[in-house]
């Protein structure tokens, strides 16, 4: 015990860092190194490209990032001269303002911060009886639906690489979205039980169209934009002995090509799926992973199958899993009532602004003004909005008060949720002026309780 | 300031105390003498009321990663039970899963302070914590899953048993984890395959080695390395027609294995391994029999596992099971592997009382206890979520209490519990001492010298019933045993008259197990660069995540 509180009282050494988690994608690499060669130099090792240029970018010390206050409430002009500079309570007092007036204030984001941060926001969200709902809900919302319909069989990504023989990856571009996830989990890493990495797997790709995935591919299905459904359910009747057409219809794929990834699964010890938005967020959304969630789950009855969804975020696991454990739901969770509603269509954060049905929007670590759609995003324009966030956004420029912080995971600690559901520390690499997002939510929970008087 | 609870009925069958009138004195979080009370203190009077220990469970699955997927695919279970916060609790929901707040204040509710989480997977061990952090009220730990371990299945078939227990050493100090789980050895191993073993002598999957080996292996290990707690296993076969005897045999397979001072195994929920006849048409209670199995060997305790007609959520590291239910069921299925350690699966369930094997089950948890000699060897569990969740500890206690009660519910039941199972001929009625032994001689079994107890120097870790001593009636034990009177956690008044009134922390109990690193280095080193999907140095989990935590053990270097 004493040692341990001997070692957390050393100030870290954080000119050569090894180990470092990526808060990038949900890959979650954690073999990072990152060593410092001048003040805002450094080198930084095993990061694909995305992650290099990140951790490059954050060590190179940018103008001074201040807190920001709208002059005048109402004017969103979108130009930077409508902002003031602010002392950091004077923010956090506003903040609190702004969510005790608001009736139905949404907190959203989430994805891309810590699990300590989302905690406090969920705090926050009772606190203010608000409707807190993350970037789930524009992403992979259809597959948690789906998985709440029928389950899912899935496993660690280290599973895969030990065990997988068969490799599927649909509707989605892991070459060029999770730079790493074929070379350190799935298809060329050499495991326990395939010794000769990539020579003892067999790779398919079903896409909408070629991508640099499909080049490692041992099979490319080209399948036709928003048929995904029908041809899930012609494998499935493949699977189960039954006669196809020559055409599976209106999907642009053979009977042939179907067969033979049939021929594939059967013969396959361990299969791995993976799956993108190209199937969550085209024609059938949750009805297209439950009928794949329902082949894998049938599947396992002759072999081994796992499923896993492809999440972005470096933490949009995370998310759903500290909404779960606190409130019994992973998105979408309405607290004005102070218990926890979940309804997504109603409760989740497109549908709540299309309808006119939120006052405050409280944004942590997301940029929805620059992803929603169209209708949704421009309500930001009439609504009291908080964004912290360690970069100016797009959202940002429609903030009333706007709080920049330090980067989880570069410049402060957490914890994140690789995409499979394992909990990693996010390290500190480098020092920051900035309270983290972590703080800075807890200080407005503070401040709201305050101004309260603890009722 | 100090604490004085007057005039409660005392029970606390450690020191023999077996419903005397006494008052308690608490201070800093401890009971104490009358002198060390100090100068300042607050009075609770307690007469006519019933004073327990804390109540202890050793088997509850309330935390980690396999919870939280019950809790996620499961929004329907979220909506049986919703509760708002109020100006000291969080909100929270939940019915057989409920959220990690509610869990607290549930429990809390009920009068129980200390809890066990029985199956960690080391690789997520830090999302248990994490859990841990977001439940008050308890103190908690988890059980490390082992039994599947690749590494430690890798040394046992080499026969390197001194580095196996370094292994494990190493694991539970990484993981910051309590003791040794061991989910149907062999089985889950198999399942990465999608097989399974079929009882303590078939070899598994690839590794060909054998659930009696994994399990005499893992007990050596643990009394080497001197822990607190037994062997937890989850026995082969779990849930299957005629699977008592595969109990018998585990029993019978440790028996030259001793310790002085608590036993070397402890088989948990064995009401899913009680079971007689051959198919789903001939099943039939073993309850008795076991009982007699347990009475008869020196070296082993068990929990129940007792079962409870409610739509609830199964969920286990025994993989294989779980699909075979979910195949059986038609229910929806989740399944999860975790690389190189351990599985999971979860499926939605509910025990019906016109289901002849359901009303079996529930009779053969009952029989168990009812039909034992030794209660010091037993202890009440539901194996939450699995037999029903934690808050059917008050009906269960209400059936063991009172005959009355039982033959109520068994004339709801399918006859099948009539013609198959002994519950209707057995006589015995639990008195208070009996439940508190079986709720709250757990801290034994665990080796949890501060708890379940009231002794001078435990903790102060009170629960306070409003029940009559010679209480038969059924509903009266129920709301009794459902609601507290008072509950005390660390010394701090915690539950009035059924209600959290004050949302206190609870401790994360840990051991030191000082692995020799430098035995195991090598392997540990090479599994973590080849086959683990993240590095050695991001896979313990620190103090940073315990909270506040207490050491409860250290390891004697031998």
């Amino acid at each position: 015990m004493a040692e341990e509180e001997k070692v957390t009282n050393i100030k870290p050494d954080l000119t050569d860092v090894t180990d470092v988690t990526c808060p990038f994608c949900g890959n979650l690499c954690d073999d990072i190194h990152i060593k410092r060669t001048g003040d805002d130099e450094a080198e930084v090792h095993h990061a694909c490209g995305v992650g290099y240029y990140k951790f490059k970018k954050f060590i190179t010390k940018g103008a001074p990032r201040k807190n920001l206050l709208r002059k005048k409430s109402g004017d969103k002009k979108a130009s930077d001269d409508t902002f003031k500079e602010a002392k950091l309570d004077a923010c956090i007092d506003k903040a609190a303002e702004l969510l005790i007036a608001a009736k139905k204030p949404v907190l959203f984001g989430w994805a891309s911060t810590s699990v300590e941060a989302i905690r406090e926001g969920i705090a926050l969200s009772e606190e203010v009886g608000g409707i807190i709902d993350q970037t789930t809900s524009v992403c992979h919302g259809p597959s948690t639906l789906a998985v709440q319909d029928v389950g899912i069989s899935s496993c660690t990504l280290g599973t895969v690489l030990n065990h997988a023989d068969l490799i599927i990856y649909w509707g989605c571009n892991p070459s060029e979205a999770h730079l790493r996830h074929m070379s350190r989990y799935t298809v060329y890493p050499r495991g326990a039980f395939r010794e000769k990495g990539r020579q003892d797997r067999e790779v398919v790709v079903v896409d909408v169209r070629e991508t640099s995935s499909t080049s490692v591919a041992t099979q490319f299905i080209k399948v036709d934009p928003n048929t995904d459904y029908e041809l899930v359910h012609a494998l499935r009747l493949a699977m189960k002995g039954e006669e196809l057409p020559d055409e599976i219809p209106g999907t642009g794929v053979t009977k042939k090509q179907v067969m033979k990834l049939a021929q594939r699964l059967k013969r396959s010890k361990f299969c791995a799926f993976f799956f993108g938005l190209g199937l969550t967020m085209t024609r059938g959304r949750h009805r297209n992973i439950d009928a794949i969630l329902s082949l894998g789950a049938e599947l396992n009855k002759d072999t081994k199958v796992v499923i896993r969804p492809m999440r972005g975020h470096y933490n949009v696991a995370g998310a759903a899993e500290v909404f779960t454990w606190q409130t019994g739901y992973p998105y979408a969770v309405d607290l004005t009532r102070g218990y926890a509603r979940y309804n997504p269509g109603e409760t989740s954060l497109v549908d709540l602004l299309v309808r006119d049905d939120a006052d405050c929007l409280f944004i942590v670590a997301s940029d929805p003004v620059a992803h929603l759609p169209k209708e949704a995003a421009r309500r930001f324009g009439n609504l009291p909005v908080i964004v912290i966030d360690p970069h100016a956004t797009i959202t940002s420029k429609f903030a009333d008060v706007y709080f920049p912080c330090a980067v989880t995971g570069v410049e402060s600690e957490g914890t994140a949720y690789r995409m499979d559901g394992v909990p990693i520390k996010l390290k500190k690499v480098i020092d920051s002026d900035l309270p983290s997002d972590t703080e800075i939510v807890a200080n407005i929970l503070e401040r709201v309780k305050k101004k309260r008087g603890g009722k | 300031m100090g604490l004085i609870l007057k005039n409660g009925i005392v029970f606390d069958p450690k020191n023999g105390i077996r419903g005397e009138k006494m008052d308690l004195f608490i201070k800093d979080g401890k009971i104490v003498a009358e002198k060390d009370l100090g100068k300042k203190s607050d009075t609770i009077d307690l007469v006519g009321k019933v004073v327990f220990p804390g109540g202890v469970d050793i088997h509850a699955h309330i935390a980690g990663s396999k919870v939280n997927s019950g809790r996620l695919f499961r929004p329907e279970d979220s909506r049986m039970r919703t509760v708002p916060r109020t100006n000291v609790t969080r909100a929270g929901s939940g019915f057989s899963v409920p959220t990690t707040y509610l869990t607290g204040y549930t429990y809390s509710e009920m009068g129980y302070t200390t809890v066990i989480e029985p199956a960690v997977p080391p690789l997520k061990a830090r999302h248990t914590h994490e859990e841990f952090h977001d439940i008050p009220m308890l103190d908690k730990t988890g059980l490390l899953l082992l039994g599947n371990n690749h590494q430690v299945i890798e040394y046992l078939k080499a026969g390197d048993l001194d580095r196996c227990r370094e292994w494990v050493a190493w694991m539970l100090l990484a993981t910051k984890c309590y003791g040794i789980k061991c989910v149907n050895p062999g089985g889950t191993a198999s399942w990465a395959w999608g097989k399974n073993v079929e009882g303590l002598d078939d070899p598994c999957t690839y590794f060909e080695v054998t659930p009696r080996e994994i399990i005499r292996g893992l007990v050596d290990i643990n009394e080497n390395l001197g822990l607190p707690h037994a062997v937890h296993l989850h026995c082969n076969n779990l849930g299957a027609p005629g699977n008592y005897t595969t109990a018998i045999e585990t029993i019978d397979a440790v028996k030259d294995l001793k310790n002085k001072e608590r036993s070397v195994l402890h088989l948990t929920h064995l009401q899913f391994n009680g079971y007689g006849g051959d198919s789903w048409k001939t099943f039939e209670s073993k309850g008795v029999e076991l009982a007699e199995k347990i009475d008869k060997t020196p070296n082993i305790t068990v929990d129940t596992g007792n079962v409870c007609f409610e739509p609830t959520t199964t969920m286990t590291a025994d993989g294989p099971f779980e699909f075979h239910l979910h195949r059986l069921s038609k229910q929806k299925w989740v399944n999860f592997d975790v690389e190189l350690e351990a599985g999971t699966g979860i499926v939605p369930y509910e025990y019906k009382k016109n289901v002849s094997v359901n009303a079996v089950q529930w009779a053969v948890g009952l029989e168990m206890v009812l039909a034992l000699k030794d209660l010091t060897k037993i202890h009440l569990t539901t194996d939450h979520p699995n037999g029903g969740p934690f808050t059917c500890y008050a009906e269960m206690i209400a059936w063991l209490m009172s005959k009355k009660a039982r033959a109520e519910t068994i004339a709801t039941l399918h006859d099948a519990v009539k013609s198959r199972a002994a519950i209707s001929d057995l006589d015995r009625e639990l008195d208070l001492f009996d439940i508190c032994l079986i709720t709250r001689g757990t801290a034994q079994t665990l080796g949890l010298a501060n708890k379940g107890h009231l002794g001078i120097g435990a903790d102060a870790d009170v629960a306070v019933y409003d029940i009559g001593v010679e209480e038969k009636d059924g509903a009266k034990i129920e709301r009794a045993f459902r609601h507290c009177a008072y509950t005390i956690k660390g010394g701090e008044l915690a539950v009035k008259d059924g209600k959290v009134v004050n949302s206190v922390t609870g401790k994360t109990l840990w051991i030191d197990t000082k692995p020799k690193v430098d035995a195991i280095e090598k392997d540990l080193r090479k599994r973590f660069e080849a086959y683990y999907s993240v590095s050695l140095d991001n896979y313990p989990v620190d103090m940073s995540y315990l909270g506040e935590s207490e050491m409860v053990m250290k390891r004697c270097k031998k």
